[in-house]
């Protein structure tokens, strides 16, 4: 039996296809791991005799020579993604029974290519928090710990469950989404690496929407060799997603080993902000010297329009989420409090389905939107995205790649930042302009705080040239030779 | 820009969402500090920019306009919180 403890998806594939290990022995192990850490609660639905089933069916594959690339690999998969007979609640209550009766395309094909499914992971509720503490299922409590403290800690959010189950080693990989950090800042915080692909890289088909302009899938695992194997099973262009690019996808997991040589690297200095943590600015001091050692050539590079992208971020993703979740009207499916009148149920349904995070921004994307305000709102933010899209363009005229920290701050304490929204807001600072572009963003484990908590740096690139950042991103990787782990505590 | 109570209750009934008296004014003080803090936005100069559409450059796909997908009564009803036979339910609308 392979060392869960040190075990790689891809080491673990390499495993089930030269028969070394089976993938019913691996997922029993996983199982296993699974139910000794309910105490992280980072799977809100444990999937045993699914993923038991689903790995027999694997074991046949590989027998008969046929495995697809994901073929006996346990993972784990965001409670966004709905998976046909398996209770998918995007961390509501508004959806707490809600069964699918249908996949989603990047599960699909995830399941195709082989993978197993343990189980459903947990998550801010309909992906909105950087913290996973406003899931209608309680936080997740980060495997991590500061030295020689028993605080419990955020694994980061929105695709909290994921983090926390990557890093504590439930499953070898997971899926995430990233709206404006979902996938990088839990990947940063939780020492995982992380990555959200270009917009329409993957289908958003059956994943249930917050932002749909913004919102994208991808992968959350050990390695970037792992995410560039998960990456690959997930994307593709998909007929029932309009938004979805019809463009081939490469083979990322051959762009690993190219190295950086003669590439060049732009820093934007306008990530360089005041009162930043002196770690972070190490750190990101760290990862250009990294990228020099390894023949890149380290420019600076400006993105003037850095400071508005979040305010921006805060108009446009509550008022597409406004309208995403005007669905959820206790009618067709989810929860139902009965009315004096139909508008009656709608309105006791929906507040008694959605928590205070989902209300607050249903009330300020319904405000950005409504009649007078759209111009000064909405308009605006979306001009302004177009201003953060072009100074993206004019500095990949200089540079291949840009290379940031991920997040600026470490993770931190359940409930210290649950008062004040704005500076809950700020822990996307980095990775939501990303998003407003639609450019692809990874983030990579690159070391460890004076408390012993993981940071990350993030690359960006332009888009569809994911190629590049798994590149650049075992660079980082191989320099960084990131080792800490957290303790087992919860066993 | 400021929201009062009475800002709140009339955007709450455009979002459908029950929001009790009491919690008005608090929501109303949220509100006011997200939006606040979005005021930044309008030191920008943006006269001569056009406003972001689509966040990828493609044209949007086209299908056949054919029908593709049916015959799914069933799995359409399975997750109704007050299905009769295959009929959504809802409090009378007409008298």
């Amino acid at each position: 039996m392979s060392d869960l403890a040190t075990l790689t998806l891809a080491g673990a594939r390499d495993a089930l296809r030269r028969k070394k290990i089976s993938s019913r022995e691996l997922t029993t192990s996983f199982i296993k791991e699974v139910e000794g850490a309910r105490g992280l609660n980072a799977f809100v639905t444990e999937t045993p005799e699914l993923a038991l089933d689903m790995a027999t069916r694997a074991d046949a594959r590989l027998s008969r020579g046929e495995a697809g690339i994901l073929e006996g690999v346990p993972l784990g998969i965001k409670d966004l993604f709905c998976t046909k007979g398996v209770k998918t609640t995007a961390g509501s209550k508004i959806l707490g029974n809600f069964v699918p009766t249908y996949e989603s395309t990047v599960t699909r094909q995830m399941f195709d290519a082989g993978a197993v499914m343990l189980g459903k992971l947990n998550m801010d509720e309909f992906a909105m928090g950087s913290s996973n503490e406003t899931s209608a299922w309680g936080p997740v409590i980060s495997p991590w710990r500061r030295k020689g403290s028993n605080t419990p800690l955020v694994p980061g959010g929105s695709s909290g469950g994921s983090a926390a189950a990557v890093s504590a080693r439930l499953c070898l990989g997971a899926t995430g989404t990233d709206t404006g950090g979902s996938i990088r800042q839990p990947a940063a915080v939780a020492g995982i690496t992380g990555i959200k692909p270009t917009y329409g890289r993957c289908s958003r088909w059956g994943i249930v929407a917050f932002a749909s302009s913004l919102d994208q899938a991808g992968p959350m695992a050990h390695t970037v060799r792992d995410c560039a194997i998960m990456l690959q099973a997930m994307s593709g262009h998909d007929p029932k997603d309009s938004t979805s690019a019809p463009i081939a996808v490469p083979d990322f997991e051959a762009a690993i080993g190219k190295g950086v040589k003669g590439m060049r690297v732009g820093i934007p200095k306008e990530y360089r902000l005041d009162g930043m943590p002196s770690e972070i600015e190490a750190l990101w001091a760290q990862g250009i010297a990294w990228m020099k050692d390894a023949g890149a050539e380290v420019i600076d590079v400006s993105l003037p329009h850095t400071k508005y992208a979040l305010p921006a971020y805060y108009i446009v993703a509550p008022a597409e989420a406004s309208s995403n979740l005007a669905r959820y009207d206790g009618v067709r499916y989810g929860l139902r409090v009965n009315g004096d009148d139909v508008i009656d149920l709608y309105e006791k349904s929906r507040a008694a389905g959605f928590g205070r995070e989902v209300q607050r921004r249903i009330l300020i994307g319904t405000y950005v939107l409504s009649a007078g305000y759209y111009d000064a709102y909405y308009l605006r933010a979306q001009k302004i995205r177009t201003l953060i899209a072009r100074d993206f363009e004019q500095a990949f005229e200089k540079c291949d790649m840009l290379l940031t920290p991920t997040s600026p701050s470490p993770a931190f304490g359940i409930g210290e930042k649950t008062d004040d929204p704005i500076s809950m807001y700020l822990n996307d600072v980095f990775t939501v302009t990303v998003n407003l572009a639609g450019l692809p963003g990874i983030s990579v484990p690159a070391g460890v705080n004076n408390e012993g908590l993981p940071l990350g740096l993030q690359l960006i690139g332009r888009a569809f040239d994911e190629a590049t950042l798994f590149r650049a991103g075992q660079v980082i990787e191989d320099a960084a030779a990131f080792k800490a782990r957290p303790d087992s505590w919860w066993k | 820009m400021s929201v009062d109570e009475k800002t709140v209750r009339k955007v709450a009934k455009l979002a459908r969402l029950a929001v009790p008296e009491e919690r008005l004014a608090p929501m109303a003080g949220e509100l006011n500090k997200i939006l606040a803090w979005v005021e930044q936005l309008g030191e920008l100069d943006i006269k001569n920019v056009e406003p972001m559409t689509s966040v990828a450059k493609m044209r949007l796909m086209r299908r056949a306009d054919v029908v593709n997908d049916g015959n799914i009564a069933d799995d359409l009803m399975k997750n109704a919180p007050n299905a009769i036979d295959n009929y959504f339910t809802v409090p009378k609308v007409v008298e």
